[in-house]
């Protein structure tokens, strides 16, 4: 994503830049900054500012013990956040999310895109718009439908376990509530990430799997030798977005809490435990202790991940 | 460099090129794998489909239908209630529900053609203009495209607070506003789809740069402008965090997290507030818009979501 890298800037400046700075170019140097002015004052206000006073929240504390002053506690609130076993255990949850789901999504998401990308009849059309609707459908209407179905009450599960003389399992149970939120952002993002491959496999140039068909190359080689190394920017990008969602796991848990009370708590996720402690304990300090530790951990989480996979993304 | 010039084109002539392609293909297919292929398809179709199927049937159906009903989970009951649950949407606590729908409209318009629009000025500026701290900015939107921004919900809460301005619609429109990836992604597609050649020769006309911008480079920028229109759209249509920290009144909630209200009185309360067969239906006429916008603009987004994605 550092395309200040990107080839196109390293083309020679075109005739005017050689001149040097002209008067010309201060003042269009100037229109550069009118057209950002707009976007700058958004970025600053509700991103810089909230992200400093994050901060700032965060090394103070304030509450009965400070006698309701808001008193200047360093680092204090991070020494407690990062010994904090719901913290704590909440970040390992949304790891272990993270570990299981991505990849789940990701190798989806791939194998529907490439049988598609072999096919071009009604079927193969009809299915790619299918898969890709519920994109268009709300995280909280997707887990509320899911919740339903899920649900002993209202759920087919009954129905169809007790065709073969099963008894459903309680898919909302502590042992299982994990799985089912596994499917539901499963279900809600792979025609997303499906759209996004498909797309990267349309652009290759066809005649590329002709030189590989003529060396003797299969369907499975072609699609597993050509096709996937080819589309591995595309495949990085998603799996930045899959690891920054995840990690912000908050919706899809908080809906289904209400069905589903004794498998969740309000600790599940760490954004779930920082709204409880803002909104149901008022402990704005921590809660942004929690948000900011969350938010150094997810920068430093997708940041490695890059810088990792620096080579197939072509980024440097 | 011609990246995303590719893209386009190769979304537009789609169509001709996939039937070419297919043809080409079919030669080396063999009948048994194009079998296994839709069979495959078919399999994921019915399981992205099948919540959804659940949704349209249980909208017909009454409340006590929806537990006790001659269909079964899956099937419509003798009862056909659908037309009698959207009247009841337009009379249960005075027809909130289309408060709540009215309000996801502008949350979305608002938060979406506005943050759109700044995108694509400052996704032009970054790629079209050379001036002194362009690189340092662009670096920082890039690591901005990285921070979580439900991280923003609760330092954003207690600011707004302060300003007075909880419980407002403008707590959900302002920072919806912020889109960093719109940003990035015009700026990417900018960089080819607009040649310097073109601003400079309109500039030795004569032209003057805001000109320039609305009559050369606006046009061009159309599908990148359709693109983040489409994203960041959806992104303030399905927001539940934000809206749900700095809301209060019943009166101004989106009706996600209205839904989602209505979903846990149902759950605590007894008989008289269980309205499940109003999420259902509230649910099913939610999603319509956004699933007929999809449809319909089909041409625009199947090209343009992977824009910034193809090097």
């Amino acid at each position: 994503m550092t395309s200040a890298d990107r080839p196109t800037d390293r083309r020679p400046a075109g005739p005017g830049e050689q001149r040097g700075p002209s008067l010309l170019d201060t003042k269009r140097q100037w229109w550069g900054w009118l057209f950002l002015a707009p976007f700058t004052v958004v970025f600053v206000l509700f991103l810089l500012v909230p992200l400093a006073y994050a901060f700032w929240l965060s090394l103070h504390t304030k509450g009965i013990a400070t006698g309701g002053e808001s008193i200047f506690t360093g680092f204090a609130n991070y020494a407690r956040v990062f010994t904090d076993t719901d913290f704590l255990s909440g970040m390992a949850r949304v790891g272990k999310f993270v570990l299981v789901m991505v990849p789940i999504q990701i190798g989806l998401a791939v194998t529907i895109a490439l049988v598609l990308d072999t096919l071009a009849t009604r079927l193969s059309r009809a299915s790619r718009l299918l898969v890709f609707v519920p994109y268009a459908i709300p995280a909280v209407i997707g887990a509320l439908m899911w919740g339903f179905l899920y649900s002993p009450r209202f759920g087919p599960a009954t129905d169809v376990f007790g065709l073969v003389g099963l008894d459903a399992p309680d898919f909302l149970s502590r042992d299982l509530i994990f799985g089912s939120l596994v499917n539901i952002v499963t279900w809600q993002w792979v025609g997303y990430y499906m759209i996004i491959v498909y797309a990267a496999l349309r652009a290759i140039d066809p005649t590329v799997y002709e030189a590989a068909r003529l060396d003797g190359a299969g369907n499975w080689a072609i699609a597993l030798r050509i096709k996937v190394p080819m589309i591995a920017s595309s495949m990085v990008m998603i799996v930045v977005f899959a690891l920054i969602g995840t990690l912000q796991f908050f919706t899809e848990p908080t809906v289904l809490r209400s069905v589903a009370q004794g498998a969740i708590p309000t600790t599940y996720t760490p954004n779930m435990y920082a709204y409880s402690m803002a909104f149901s304990y008022s402990q704005f300090n921590y809660a942004s202790t929690i948000a900011f530790a969350l938010g150094i951990l997810v920068f430093i989480g997708s940041y490695l991940f890059l810088y990792a996979t620096r080579k197939q993304s072509g980024l440097k | 460099m011609t990246t995303a010039t590719t893209t386009q084109t190769s979304s537009r002539g789609a169509d001709r090129r996939a039937s070419r392609r297919a043809g080409r293909r079919a030669g080396g297919q063999h009948g048994p794998r194009r079998i296994g292929s839709h069979l495959f398809l078919l399999l994921a179709a019915v399981y992205f489909i099948v919540p959804l199927w659940w949704l349209v049937v249980g909208s017909t159906k009454t409340n006590s239908g929806l537990f006790v009903g001659s269909g079964g989970a899956l099937w419509f009951n003798d009862e056909f209630a659908l037309w009698d649950n959207v009247k009841e949407l337009f009379t249960y606590q005075g027809g909130i529900y289309w408060t709540w729908m009215r309000n996801s409209f502008v949350y979305a318009l608002a938060g979406g053609v506005g943050s759109t629009v700044l995108a694509v000025l400052a996704g032009y500026a970054l790629a079209k203009y050379r001036f002194r701290g362009r690189n340092l900015y662009f670096s920082l939107l890039l690591g901005s495209v990285m921070v979580p921004l439900t991280a923003l919900t609760i330092p954003t809460f207690v600011l707004l607070s302060q300003l007075g301005m909880i419980n407002t619609m403008w707590a959900v429109v302002l920072p919806s506003l912020l889109s960093p990836i719109g940003v990035y992604l015009v700026r990417v597609y900018a960089v080819d789809a607009i040649p310097d050649e073109m601003l400079d020769a309109g500039r030795v006309d004569g032209a003057g740069e805001l000109r320039l911008f609305s009559r050369v480079a606006l046009p061009l920028l159309r599908p990148a402008f359709v693109t983040v229109l489409l994203l960041t759209t959806v992104a303030t249509w399905n927001n539940f965090f934000l809206p749900l920290a700095v809301l209060r009144d019943p009166q101004l909630l989106p009706v996600t997290v209205g839904l989602n209200q209505w979903q846990g009185l149902s759950n605590a309360g007894a008989g008289g507030e269980q309205v499940w067969n109003l999420i259902t239906t509230g649910a099913l006429v939610s999603i319509l818009p956004l699933i007929v916008a999809f449809l319909g603009l089909q041409k625009y987004w199947q090209g343009g979501l992977s824009l910034g994605s193809i090097k």
